[in-house]
């Protein structure tokens, strides 16, 4: 059983405990630990169950790469699962829970899917789930999201109470990775002067150095490490992050730092997580290398670990894995574990070294510590099922027939090492076969380009391929000098340090253990621990022609999900090019994809939550609505008031006395929403001709006209007034929704089109309020503010005055959305409540109403006037609409002519604007489509038009409706029928004219 | 003529640095910034001279921030914007210019405190480079603040201004306010 | 995210603050044109993997639409220009030429 030595662990305080639960029991650790060690050095080695089989599972890594130690931690709002116990930061009063069992870790009910695992092949849910059909939905599918998955989500109302944040950074060169590699990179690097950024995803330096040993210019390893701190502390340039996981790497040295705040420290203030936003010229990846398992019968019990993280554990944190270890490799570096437990006291019954010869110096210091060493002989299978009892040993040669029983409760294993090519190969860059390493290491001819075309990713150290201390330092060495000579800067000629470690001698792979293991055997090595891929599923799966590793990835889900393929990668590959016959390189590898591990939601949100989700626009006079009781609609990012409903008034009745109020005294709509562009110089008006379907430059200074604009495909863009306010400047309102795009649209056109043109535009939208002043008496209200002469002579429908009212400068348009006699009145944003506030006070004798959008709605509607949007969805063009009059024939050109002139565009059979009354006056639904005879080839019924506006108007007691009917105009009086929204019930409904309210136009012409 | 109103009222908030609405004239100049009627013209208006393109130059209350390469925003009091834009498109009648008071369309934020902790305010929201070797003192820079987009410019060395539009100005100040609450200062700039 | 450098402004600019505007170097084809050559205007685009040129605006900088040579599938950037131009300066074609041996025919042939 695993426990916690007496005497060393680099990282921990001993003179300080903390406490935590595991499954509600209370357990202790020392600062410096992480969850998995504190659970080890509290003899806990089963952890969860694995994700389809249910197996007891341990903690077999000391790292990111950890597949089985995921956990929930914390509860309620704070609750998160699938938390790596190896990364996990131990605090006082930590919570974490076991996964993936029911119900409990200790007896698990799905663990029977273990029992039925020859039942439960590769592919399995895709052949067996399928048939009947209609049992997927209710039977299959609802079977297997319980029962599949990792850790359980939070609770639907949970509401993270933890900050989150952003930071874009820029520097030169990122070094990812902070063990002895990425130190000297940013070293070298640094030393030219240029900004460093050097990020490491623990919370300590120096990576694995310090456990495995050796000297560094003749200091150990722990020494060196932290002298080059100090080193790369006293240089201004050089940035050093800890927590900070270079997560993944984009195009253009774009790289997502996923930086853990408060993970380790609960309390402490600002943010949570912080996610860096990197842009590097060039970035060394030293990210080190994964040690791989070895693929035996029994691999995954818990009691079964890596050789290196056996050692971590010992040598970090003073943890043993147990009392009698069983080492098993194909390579010498495992000796180092076998060594490292020897020391702590404990024993090692044997080392099982697969190849033949055995190994080099290490061997034969494991030798003469007393050590017996095995050679040629590896493990058949592991005895003892909740704890480990012992191995039975085979020849690696063989098929697995047991030589001996060696009791032991550990057993570390290891296959060799894997460069961690994550961030390498995240954006494109390639990998090439290491045949003496038996593995995948970055190809320098093929490394991620940048925006000039030049490679701009380094590999270096562990994570390029390196072996041994001294290979390491000098490949960092000189990626630093790369690195900072490509980006123009001077590295200073010092040369890598001196470094020393035993020679080692061939690793020999290892992809079968024993290499002709039966099937029996094969089924119970697993490849996947986080996703129960064993040997004998990549085997089936190439049985069944799946030749493909992204096929064969899919088929038995290796190396999918949060793993990544860190542990299972090559081990994978392996067994598949073996099963297909085929060399390793020619089956190649998956597509490692960003994130390097998970990164929270909250990271990635940032400060996009709550209020600041996305920006709300504000008019002026938002405040007054506010406080006046407004319901809002959300118009874009705009609010607007939608109704203003009175104590006891639901929004129907507050929208028919709004109506009532303005058609029948006077009404007041905040429309400031609405755009407001300039558009000045000499070409102005020849612009604008091509701008709008309609002549503008005819347009006499002081008058208004209205105006539609179309796409060069010659459908409705938008429409709205333009005003003449001088010979070369005109002044065009947009739709509220329009105002950027048009501008936009403007911008482009003389930008990129006539850029000889001598035109220049100004979105004034936000300089000015607009306040309409609506009804019979909205004369009398301006005449009673004083300052403008708005008499019917002197300002007539269609034309505008400048000036002051009441006090305000103002610019008073006389155009009309409701066909009521109406004021828009332009005034500039800062003096906009002051002068709503005097309407409001000078309009009470008139009992002056504000409306909100639903009846200014309703309102046009009663008039027949099209809203974009409503009537237009990016298909209609103005001829559809009966709009002919806003297009000029007089004119050669305009965007959009060309367009409508396309045989589709002229074709009689298009669906055109009528107005729609409902044979029992009802509200016809909004969107409902004229159904007809016959089906089309898809089997629905043929339509004949559709309704784009809806409305009961209160001013004619009955529902009015816009659509769009197949040769509508020509069909006046014929009646058509709709259907509801349960498609069933029908409602008739009469083509009449659109105007349904005063079409002679009297109550404006006064 | 009342008191033009600030859209926050003049809000302020104080963390890592300070967030202060402030009222700002500002007159928006559409026209050729390389003609010398032009350049004379914004001169004799400020006392400043036409800044280079990413810069911006300072007379006393007055300011002249480069927007666009035909774009210029004039800075100078509040009160001044409605006459200072007559005045100046009186000046340039004879040129090709656009020249219009915008102090109302959008809001002002001064922010002040250490240089390195009003950076990383900013950077936690804009992908500019706020570093010191490249964001000078002088500098202007139009980008995108989170979702909406913003003007910055750093006047001196902890003292910037940003400019938004007028209806975003209650989101830009959460936005600060939030970015530059105690205890998440990032310590590298 | 690309960064591509504002001719206009000069900023290196995060592909955050910039707007796509599609192929670049279309002939506007007005009210005279035939069916065929104004369907050409309207709808038919290149798709090219390899060096495309493209519009784009500095949307959240200093508003102006430029062009860039761009390789679509290793984003390498040949250079960006102002959009005040029919076709692709000889600069940023010799840049081209020198760093592409499959530079693409003239799309506009």
């Amino acid at each position: 059983m695993s426990t916690r030595l007496a005497t060393g662990g680099r990282l921990i305080d001993r003179s300080r405990q903390v406490s935590f639960t595991f499954d509600g029991t209370t357990l202790r650790g020392h600062p410096g630990d992480t969850l998995a060690s504190a659970l080890l050095a509290s003899g806990r080695t089963l952890v969860g169950r694995s994700f389809k089989y249910h197996r007891p599972r341990g903690v077999i890594a000391s790292g990111a790469e950890e597949p089985n130690a995921l956990v929930g931690l914390g509860q309620g709002d704070r609750f998160e699962p699938n938390a790596r116990a190896t990364t996990t930061e131990l605090f006082d009063g930590l919570q974490a829970a076991s996964q993936n069992c029911w119900p409990s870790l200790d007896y698990d009910v799905g663990a029977v899917n273990a029992a039925l695992s020859r039942f439960l092949p590769a592919g399995f849910y895709y052949k067996m789930f399928i048939h009947p059909r209609a049992f997927w939905k209710h039977v299959y599918e609802p079977f297997i999201r319980h029962s599949a998955g990792l850790g359980r989500a939070p609770a639907v109302e949970a509401r993270d109470p933890d900050r989150y944040e952003h930071f874009h950074h820029h520097t030169d060169v990122l070094v990812v990775g902070g063990g002895v590699a990425g130190l000297q990179a940013a070293k070298t690097a640094g030393e030219s002067g240029l900004r460093v950024l050097l990020v490491e995803q623990t919370g300590h330096w120096g990576g694995r150095a310090p456990v495995d040993g050796g000297t560094i210019d003749g200091k150990t390893p722990e020494d060196w490490i932290g002298d080059t701190l100090q080193a790369l502390d006293n240089m201004p340039n050089v940035t050093l992050r800890l927590r900070l996981q270079g997560a993944g790497l984009y195009d253009h040295g774009y790289v997502l730092g996923y930086e853990r705040l408060a993970d380790h420290a609960p309390d402490a203030p600002g943010p949570r997580h912080r996610l860096w936003r990197i842009r590097a010229g060039r970035i060394v990846t030293a990210t080190g290398a994964i040690e791989r398992p070895l693929p035996f019968a029994g691999n995954d019990r818990p009691g079964v670990m890596l050789a290196s993280a056996v050692r971590d554990y010992i040598v970090n944190w003073g943890v043993s894995a147990g009392d009698r270890l069983v080492v098993v490799t194909n390579n010498d570096d495992a000796y180092r574990t076998a060594l490292a437990h020897h020391r702590a006291g404990l024993t090692v019954p044997a080392v099982l070294d697969a190849r033949p010869e055995g190994g080099g110096a290490l061997m034969a210091e494991a030798q003469a510590a007393g050590i017996r060493v095995l050679t040629g002989r590896g493990i058949a299978q592991v005895n003892g099922t909740r704890a480990l009892t012992g191995v039975e040993i085979c020849a690696q040669a063989g098929e697995g027939t047991p030589l001996e029983t060696i009791a032991c409760d550990a057993v570390a294993m290891s296959g060799g090492w894997s460069p961690v090519v994550h961030l390498w190969s995240h954006c494109g860059g390639k990998l090439v076969w290491d045949e003496a390493a038996a593995a995948f290491r970055p190809d320098p001819d093929r490394a991620p380009i940048g925006q000039d075309g030049a490679s701009n990713v380094i590999a270096a150290g562990a994570a390029n391929g390196q072996g041994d201390l001294s290979s390491i330092l000098k490949d960092a060495e000189k990626a630093g000098k790369t690195a900072a000579r490509d980006l123009g800067g001077t590295p200073s000629d010092a040369s890598a340090p001196d470094a020393e470690q035993p020679a080692e001698a061939p690793l020999a792979p290892v992809w079968m253990m024993p290499q002709g293991a039966p099937h029996a055997l094969r089924a119970k090595a697993f490849l996947d621990f986080q996703n129960d891929v064993k040997v004998s599923d990549v085997h089936l799966a190439a049985q069944e022609g799946f030749e493909s590793v992204e096929h064969t990835k899919r088929y038995t889900t290796l190396g999918m999900a949060t793993d990544q393929g860190k542990m299972s990668n090559i081990n994978g590959l392996a067994v598949l090019s073996r099963a297909l016959n085929a060399p390793i390189p020619q089956v190649g590898t998956t597509t490692f994809r960003p994130p390097y591990t998970p990164v929270s939601m909250g990271a990635i949100a940032g400060e996009a939550r709550g209020p600041l989700f996305q920006p709300i626009r504000r008019t002026p006079l938002h405040d007054w609505h506010e406080t006046h009781g407004a319901k809002w609609e959300p118009v874009g990012q705009w609010r607007r008031p939608y109704c203003y409903p009175r104590a006891g008034e639901d929004k129907h009745a507050a929208v028919a006395r709004e109506i009532d109020a303005t058609r029948g005294s006077l009404g007041l709509l905040d429309a400031s929403t609405l755009g407001k562009i300039v558009v000045k110089g000499p070409d102005a008006g020849r612009f604008l001709d091509m701008l709008y379907t309609n002549m503008m430059s005819t347009l006499k200074p002081g008058r208004c006209r209205y105006g539609l604009m179309c796409s060069e495909n010659g459908f409705l863009i938008d429409d709205g007034v333009v005003a003449r306010l001088d010979d070369d400047t005109f002044l065009c309102h947009t739709t509220t929704g329009g105002a950027d795009r048009i501008h936009a649209h403007m911008e482009d056109w003389l930008q990129t089109e006539w850029w000889d043109w001598k035109v220049y535009t100004a979105n004034l939208t936000e300089q000015f309020a607009q306040i309409a002043v609506v009804g019979p008496n909205a004369r009398k209200l301006l005449e009673k503010l004083g300052g403008i002469d708005v008499s019917a002579e002197t300002l007539p429908f269609m034309a505008f005055a400048e000036g002051q009212l009441a006090g305000h400068p103002v610019r008073v348009f006389r155009i009309s959305f409701s066909g009521e006699l109406s004021y828009e009145i332009a005034v500039p944003a800062g003096q906009a409540r002051a002068l709503w506030d005097r309407i409001v006070d000078a309009g009470a004798e008139w009992q002056i109403t504000p409306y909100g959008t639903e009846a200014l709605h309703v309102m046009r509607a009663e008039k027949g006037f099209i809203m974009i949007g409503d009537e237009t969805d990016g298909t209609v063009i103005p001829q559809d609409l009966g709009l002919d009059w806003a297009i000029s024939k007089k004119k050669d050109d305009y965007l959009g002519k060309r367009a409508q002139a396309r045989s589709h565009m002229t074709d009689p059979d298009r669906w055109k604007l009528v107005g729609l009354k409902t044979l029992d006056g009802s509200v016809l639904p909004d969107g409902a489509y004229a159904v007809t005879e016959g089906t089309n080839v898809n089997g629905q019924r043929n339509t004949e038009g559709r309704v784009t506006s809806s409305y009961h108007s209160p001013t004619l007691g009955h529902g009015i409706a816009m659509g769009l009917a197949h040769r509508g105009p020509e069909r006046m009086g014929e009646v058509l029928t709709f259907m509801r929204d349960d498609g069933k019930t029908a409602i008739e409904a009469r083509i009449v004219d659109p105007v349904f309210f005063d079409p002679e136009g009297a109550k404006q012409n006064v | 003529m009342s008191d033009p109103v600030l859209p926050l009222g003049g809000a302020r908030f104080d963390g890592l640095i300070a967030v202060e609405e402030v009222p700002q004239g500002m007159v928006a100049l559409r026209g050729s910034l390389d003609a010398e009627a032009v350049k004379a013209a914004v001169t004799e208006l400020t006392g400043a001279a036409m800044p280079d393109p990413l810069r911006a130059t300072r007379q006393g209350d007055h300011a002249l921030l480069w927007m666009a390469p035909d774009e210029l925003l004039i800075l100078l009091p509040r009160a001044d914007g409605p006459q200072a834009a007559r005045d100046l498109a009186d000046t340039l009648s004879g040129e090709h210019a656009l020249v219009t008071d915008v102090s109302d369309a959008r809001a002002v934020f001064a922010l002040s405190g250490d240089d390195g902790r009003l950076r990383e305010t900013l950077a936690k929201l804009t992908s500019a480079d706020l570093s010191p070797g490249a964001f000078a003192p002088g500098t202007v820079r139009r980008t995108r603040l989170a979702q909406i987009p913003a003007a910055l410019w750093l006047t001196e060395p902890g003292v910037a201004r940003v400019l938004c539009f007028r209806s975003v100005a209650r989101y830009a100040f959460d936005l600060l306010s939030e970015a530059g609450r105690e205890g998440s200062a990032v310590e590298v700039l | 995210m690309l960064i591509l450098t504002c001719p206009c402004c000069g900023v290196a600019a995060d592909e955050i603050e910039l707007a796509p505007g599609g192929q670049a170097h279309i002939a506007r084809r007005g009210p005279d044109s035939t069916d065929a050559a104004f369907e050409e205007y309207l709808f038919l685009r290149d798709n090219p993997r390899g060096v495309h040129f493209e519009r784009w605006r500095h949307a959240m900088g200093c508003g102006k639409w430029f062009h860039a040579a761009r390789c679509t599938a290793t984003n390498e950037v040949f250079g960006t220009y102002p959009a005040q131009t029919t076709e692709p300066p000889q600069e940023i074609r010799d840049r081209i030429a020198e760093r592409r041996t499959d530079q693409p025919k003239d799309s506009r042939a």
